[in-house]
């Protein structure tokens, strides 16, 4: 608890940083319809994949600072020699993660929708995929940033490693919103998300305790 | 009692042999004095001796347990001052302190913390953002824990006295001179020569190539 | 388990082992590969949908068969060395991972190369295609892992994890690229119904699966003995061996 207090604090002293990912995913949004053009009909064909992809993307960006700062600064070792539970502190890092640097985005997702010339029905598919999707991209973003959180040149190698991980999501989030743009049910889509979701929840916060591990080697 | 003992200790790193088959024992009220030159092992034999690094062979035991077995109550009674301070940039001095304290279960009102920090001689830096701070002024803070820890078994420091000033450096010694005296045990390092009046143990690691 | 692996914790048993072992995969892998490429090639019935374009597949369906098999026989590697801290376990992932690439690239070359007859075109995003492209990033993935860190036992640790990540993952892809592609359909994707194969074009597949396997195999012990030398480049018993070698080579 006292670790949720501490980094939502931090995070807000801090919001100049965190307001950088979601500019970029605005940024390459508004990109899409200048390099296509402003066809409504093709901006709403590749609309949900553009949100996607987007959202991964700037993503990557924030998820690099979740163990960086305390890294640096020895608080992880210090935090790995108190009485708080590692994965237990992983995961409120996770949820402060989410929380301050993805639930924007999904705040915002409804103008970048009017952008992209979603149907009402397509925009609630797609609110429903990013709630359920992101969680996800954060857990299993944090393996990756707890094993190269003690490389100083993590950036790119980050994408690297998630990219493909991410590619399930990806397929089923786009292709929930693309149902529901025909009319069509799309709970399976949702169902199998959640289900990942679930398992990543389950596990991650063991992976990344080892990973934070590993890191202090 | 040995509050600390160490059987056929090796650490390799970056597939180099630091050490190997180290024995000692630290007990109560004793002082151990790790020397050595840059680059033997010191600060990797003190992260694995604080658990934070597992050894490539032999074991570790707090008060005859081994801490892979025991881990909670040993980070209980111990505190691990290393090369990073453990301390938040934008968080103030006391936010710092309060949230190590919590989060190491130690219970202490804010007001010992501004005692504490006015004993430092760190009076109306409290409650800036710790990156206005000088490097001597940041590593008093990160070194008040040793005044809320007092009851702990171990105290494991590697190289205390860096960047402090003398009065910084009497004070600390003060401190873990008091420690030993109350029967708690000290593992540290030092390039300084040592200032304690106190009998001490010294292990002398060597380079190895 | 642990009783079994324990002795192969040492790296010198290891390297020995690979040494005996080495002849025997090397030898009958390019002798059972050389039968079954000539078989192939040469003597296999054409195919009469496909005529001689089909031949690809004495290439192809082994490269695409091993490079699952090698990222699972990875994460195996990956899963011992971090349950029961065996290094010698790391050091085998590692020299499994480079081969692995290498085959999943090689079965994308082939695979590509069969579609242009195929389907007139180099590169269709097709299911099978689509997931080894995945499976080459994965392993790209954990071998520039692998490579960021300067302390070995910490980059192999880190990269065990993640190729774990990866095979937990792998049905996953395989799956959600399989529904990827059947909504997609329509493209100019050719659906050629798999008659069961005749024997005469089975055997020599067979076989090449077979001799691929082995030399792959004989690619990784090669690679481990490398990789044992390396990290313990200062160990007695490498300097030993060194010695030994130096001398039986002046005696020469």
């Amino acid at each position: 608890m006292a670790i949720l207090k501490r980094d939502l604090a931090l995070a807000y002293r801090q919001r100049a940083e965190l307001m950088q990912p979601m500019l970029f995913f605005i940024l390459v949004i508004s990109l899409f319809p200048l390099a296509v053009g402003p066809e409504p009909k093709t901006l709403q064909l590749i609309g949900p994949g553009v949100i996607w992809v987007a959202a991964i993307l700037s993503s990557l960006l924030g998820l690099e600072r979740l163990f960086r700062d305390d890294f640096q600064d020895g608080s992880l070792e210090q935090l790995m020699l108190s009485s708080t539970s590692l994965p237990a502190a992983a995961l409120v890092k996770v949820l402060v993660h989410w929380l301050t640097s993805i639930l924007p985005l999904i705040i915002l997702s409804p103008l970048l929708a009017l952008f992209l010339h979603l149907s009402e029905p397509m925009y609630w598919a797609l609110l429903k995929t990013l709630l359920l999707g992101t969680p996800l991209l954060s857990l299993i973003g944090a393996i990756a940033v707890g094993l190269t959180v003690g490389l100083n040149r993590g950036g790119v190698l980050l994408a690297l490693l998630l990219l493909p991980v991410f590619i399930p999501l990806l397929i089923f989030a786009t292709s929930a919103v693309e149902s529901a743009s025909m009319q069509l049910q799309y709970t399976a889509q949702l169902a199998i998300i959640g289900a990942m979701f679930l398992f990543s929840l389950a596990l991650a916060p063991f992976a990344i305790a080892y990973a934070l591990r590993v890191s202090q080697t | 009692m040995a509050v600390l003992s160490v059987t056929n200790l090796s650490v390799v790193k970056r597939d180099r042999l630091l050490f190997e088959n180290l024995n000692f024992a630290v007990k109560q009220g004793g002082l151990l004095y790790v020397k050595g030159q840059n680059g033997a092992g010191k600060t990797s034999m003190l992260r694995v001796l604080a658990g934070l690094v597992a050894a490539d062979s032999g074991e570790v035991y707090f008060s005859q347990q081994n801490i892979q077995d025991c881990r909670e109550n040993y980070h209980q009674n111990l505190v691990y001052f290393g090369h990073k301070l453990g301390i938040n940039q934008t968080l103030s001095a006391v936010e710092n302190l309060q949230f190590w304290c919590k989060q190491h279960l130690v219970s202490i009102s804010v007001d010992t913390i501004y005692d504490t920090l006015a004993q430092l001689n760190l009076v109306g830096l409290e409650d800036i953002p710790v990156a206005n701070l000088s490097a001597g002024q940041q590593r008093r803070v990160a070194l008040a824990r040793f005044w809320f820890k007092r009851d702990a078994k171990l105290w494991i420091l590697d190289e205390p006295f860096t960047a402090l000033d003398t009065q910084g450096i009497d004070l600390l010694s003060n401190q873990i001179t008091q420690f030993l005296s109350g029967g708690g045990a000290v593992v540290m390092t030092s390039h300084q020569a040592l200032r304690i009046d106190y009998p001490t143990d010294e292990l002398t690691l060597e380079y190895r190539i | 388990m642990w009783k079994w692996l324990h002795p192969y914790a040492k790296t010198e048993r290891t390297y020995h082992l690979c040494q005996k072992l080495l002849p025997w995969f090397s030898l009958l892998g390019l002798a059972v590969i050389l039968v079954a490429t000539v078989w192939g090639l040469a003597f296999a019935p054409m195919d009469y949908q496909q005529s001689e374009a089909y031949r690809i597949i004495y290439v192809h369906v082994p490269s695409a068969v091993l490079s699952k098999s090698l990222y699972s026989a990875m994460a195996i590697a990956a899963f011992v060395g971090l349950v029961w801290q065996v290094k010698t376990s790391f050091m085998a992932m590692m020299a499994l991972a480079p081969v692995g690439a290498t085959v999943t690239f090689v079965s994308l070359i082939t695979g590509a190369a069969w579609g242009k007859p195929m389907w007139g075109t180099w590169w269709e995003w097709d299911a099978r295609l689509t997931s080894q492209l995945i499976l080459l990033f994965l392993f790209l993935g954990v071998i520039s892992l692998y490579k960021a860190f300067e302390d070995k036992q910490q980059a192999g640790k880190a990269a065990g994890v993640m190729a774990i990540v990866g095979v937990i993952n792998l049905p996953i892809i395989h799956y959600s690229v399989q529904w990827w592609n059947t909504l997609h359909q329509g493209a100019s994707i050719m659906k050629f119904d798999k008659p069961s194969m005749p024997p005469e074009m089975l055997w020599p597949l067979l076989l090449s699966i077979l001799g691929w396997a082995l030399v792959s195999g004989a690619i990784f012990l090669l690679r481990m003995q490398n990789e044992i030398l390396q990290r313990e480049l200062k160990r007695p018993w490498v300097v030993a061996l060194a010695n030994k070698s130096a001398a039986s080579s002046e005696g020469k």
